[in-house]
């Protein structure tokens, strides 16, 4: 890329948008959070920038490591079933016939034609216990599988118990689940959909079977694929509060609700602030630990045929 | 870019320094109040005006009211507090206007322009957050109690027991997610003030509640009445008006005021500063404050009105509902809150965070 050498205005004026918008929207107001975690509060509204490390220090105590831990569990066991929902689906949307493709993958894209708290809404009405669809679903099997022990003189199966499920940590990891799919099966199948078919068809006539051709040849070929479908999953999972909000119950509350409440009815932002770096810093580490892991992969991936 | 200065800075000064904020900050300078365009911006709660109350201000003042609407009020103080981005008339509750004269966020009123001040309720005239009534005029008033299931608990569950220290409905009760208001409950059934200070009383809150999460099923987000209505939870802590709206869907739900007393509250008008139309807003208040005006507000939102002159143009159906005005006896076992300080919103939120993750 030296065209920026041979015609340096329209670079110029090509770049100088974004990077405005960038330092103006992005890096200035994050840098004024940043400012405050290293705050004090000297009134209602006023903050004193002292370079205090007391923000960090409060943030390492039990409690908060305690929500902490809990995010990070939280955000990697949704990470976890995204890619394990999400590889299959993007394996078949690859394979599938090229007229069914775009729709397939619209069909990905459909839910974010919708707002987030819209939908968040939905799982309620989906989940409640009392005329929740899920709920509503599980009665007919139940009345289906208990007229059908009626026909053949066993045991009635007795009164159909709800589901409740609802109002719990459960519920929260299916919202974030629901949520984060689309960003896990879309880098993966961007991945699989460049993955040369040659190593399958070689793999087979060599004799391994579907499976091990799938583990030993396929899912290290997708390696910076899942790569980047664990991280773009993980990040915005480990700062969603609107699931344990909606969704959750008495314990379910995750670090993103914390810092929520430091911005709003606390009013403590310099704490709010130091929370939210602590974060950030996490995430930059998830990234780095993703250079780290692909790079051998991509070597990999790259190998002549 | 942010240096330590010999006197602190202020965020909003911070702010506007930089820019950021500056083209939304807008200045009011008295001089120009004489010139005022005929528009008037009103950042109020959800229905929490009559239904044609504003288009009926435009037919009889020619000004036209633009209304943005906030959740909460740590939503609208937080909207507020890196300046004002160009509100004329705000609907905080007591504690929060009270934080808000104390952080020079309100612009002091001008009675002489508010003659309807006259309408007011004689125990609304004066108020203990803002003495003399110098910055705020009331609006609605309220209580915060428990909704509940008639067919589904015994008796009236007039005691903050059922939700604070009682195994009895396990699993079928909400409480707030609002710290403040679990805390002034939690104190109440405590036998202690609302507007406790102590460290060892939001311990002996903390204790309480933590005791008693594994019989609370939910802690609702403002939506205790959908709670009560779909049957998900049978009794509930919520603000009086929230019940009543269900209340008219479903004659089997009921609201109390728990008999060892509970928060009541107040929403204020008032003049956010560097409101643009200071003048429109003015007269905003005081057509609210108009007798018809107001039994309409009052009638349509059926929250308790501190205009008793629109009060008296009510139906007894609307002056006697017990769970609108609450019975003498009842209310003077309830307080209001007062703001006590960054420290104790800082300890009580502290608790409340380590009650959740208890």
């Amino acid at each position: 890329m030296e065209s920026w050498r041979r015609s340096p205005k329209t670079f110029l004026a090509l770049g100088l948008p974004p990077t405005a918008w960038l330092l103006l929207f992005f890096l200035i107001p994050i840098g004024i959070v940043w400012a405050f975690s290293f705050g004090e509060k000297v009134g209602i509204v006023d903050i004193d920038i002292t370079g205090t490390f007391a923000n960090y220090d409060r943030a390492f105590e039990a409690v908060y490591l305690q929500i902490m831990v809990k995010s990070l569990i939280m955000a990697g066991l949704t990470t976890l079933v995204c890619i394990a929902v999400g590889f299959p689906v993007a394996f078949l949307i690859t394979f599938a016939p090229a007229r069914w493709k775009p729709w397939l993958l619209l069909l990905i894209i459909l839910p974010f034609w919708t707002n987030l708290l819209i939908r968040t809404y939905a799982m309620i009405a989906v989940l409640r216990t009392n005329n929740g669809f899920l709920n509503m679903g599980l009665e007919a099997i139940w009345d289906a599988a208990d007229a059908v022990t009626g026909l053949f003189g066993l045991a009635a199966l007795g009164a159909f118990q709800p589901w409740d499920i609802l109002y719990s940590d459960a519920a929260v990891l299916i919202g974030m689940v629901y949520v984060f799919l689309p960003f896990a099966v879309l880098p993966l199948y961007s991945t699989l959909e460049r993955l040369d078919t040659n190593f399958l068809e070689a793999s087979l006539d060599l004799g391994a079977g579907h499976l091990k051709t799938f583990f030993s040849i396929v899912v290290p070929l997708a390696g910076p694929g899942i790569a980047s479908a664990v991280i773009i999953t993980f990040i915005p999972a480990l700062g969603s509060f609107l699931q344990p909000d909606l969704l959750g119950g008495t314990d379910s509350q995750l670090i993103a609700n914390v810092i929520e409440r430091q911005f709003l009815s606390a009013n403590d932002w310099p704490f709010g602030g130091a929370l939210s770096f602590l974060l950030m810093y996490i995430t930059f580490i998830a990234i780095a630990a993703r250079a780290f892991l692909t790079r051998p992969n991509e070597r990999r991936g790259s190998l002549p045929a | 870019m942010i240096k330590r200065k010999p006197r602190p800075i202020s965020r909003r000064s911070l702010l506007a320094g930089t820019g950021a904020v500056a083209a939304g900050l807008t200045f009011a300078p008295k001089l120009g109040w004489t010139a005022e365009e005929a528009k008037v911006n009103f950042y109020n709660w959800d229905t929490y005006i009559g239904e044609t109350t504003l288009d009926d201000f435009e037919d009889a003042t020619g000004i036209s009211v633009t209304m943005d609407l906030f959740a909460d009020n740590d939503e609208l103080f937080s909207k507020l507090k890196e300046g004002n981005p160009g509100y004329d008339l705000i609907v905080p509750t007591n504690d929060y206007a009270e934080r808000m004269i104390l952080a020079g966020m309100l612009e002091p009123l001008d009675h002489s322009l508010i003659p309807n001040k006259k309408n007011i309720n004689p125990a609304f005239q004066d108020a203990n957050f803002d003495p003399g009534r110098k910055y705020t005029m009331p609006y609605m008033w309220g209580t915060m109690g428990i909704g509940y299931r008639k067919s589904k608990v015994d008796g009236i569950p007039d005691s903050w027991k059922w939700l604070m220290d009682s195994d009895r409905y396990k699993g079928r009760v909400a409480l707030l997610s609002d710290s403040q208001g679990v805390f002034s409950a939690a104190a109440k059934y405590l036998g202690k003030s609302v507007n406790f200070t102590d460290e060892a009383d939001v311990k002996a809150i903390e204790d309480l509640l933590t005791k008693n999460k594994p019989n609370i099923k939910v802690f609702a987000d403002d939506n205790g009445q959908d709670l009560l209505l779909s049957g998900t939870v049978d009794l509930t802590m919520e603000w009086n008006g929230d019940i009543n709206q269900v209340i008219e869907e479903d004659d089997d739900l009921a609201y109390v005021v728990p008999k060892e007393g509970s928060l009541i509250w107040q929403d204020t008008l008032a003049i956010p500063t560097g409101a643009p139309h200071p003048i429109n807003a003015h007269k905003l208040i005081d057509y609210i404050l108009d007798a018809d005006a107001g039994a309409k507000i009052a009638d349509f939102i059926q929250y308790a009105t501190a205009n008793e002159a629109a009060r008296q143009l009510l139906s007894d159906a609307y002056r006697e509902n017990p769970a609108i005005f609450p019975p003498q006896e009842v209310l003077g076992r309830c307080e209001s809150a007062v703001y006590r300080g960054e420290g104790v919103q800082r300890m009580i939120n502290d608790a409340w965070t380590r009650v959740l993750a208890a």
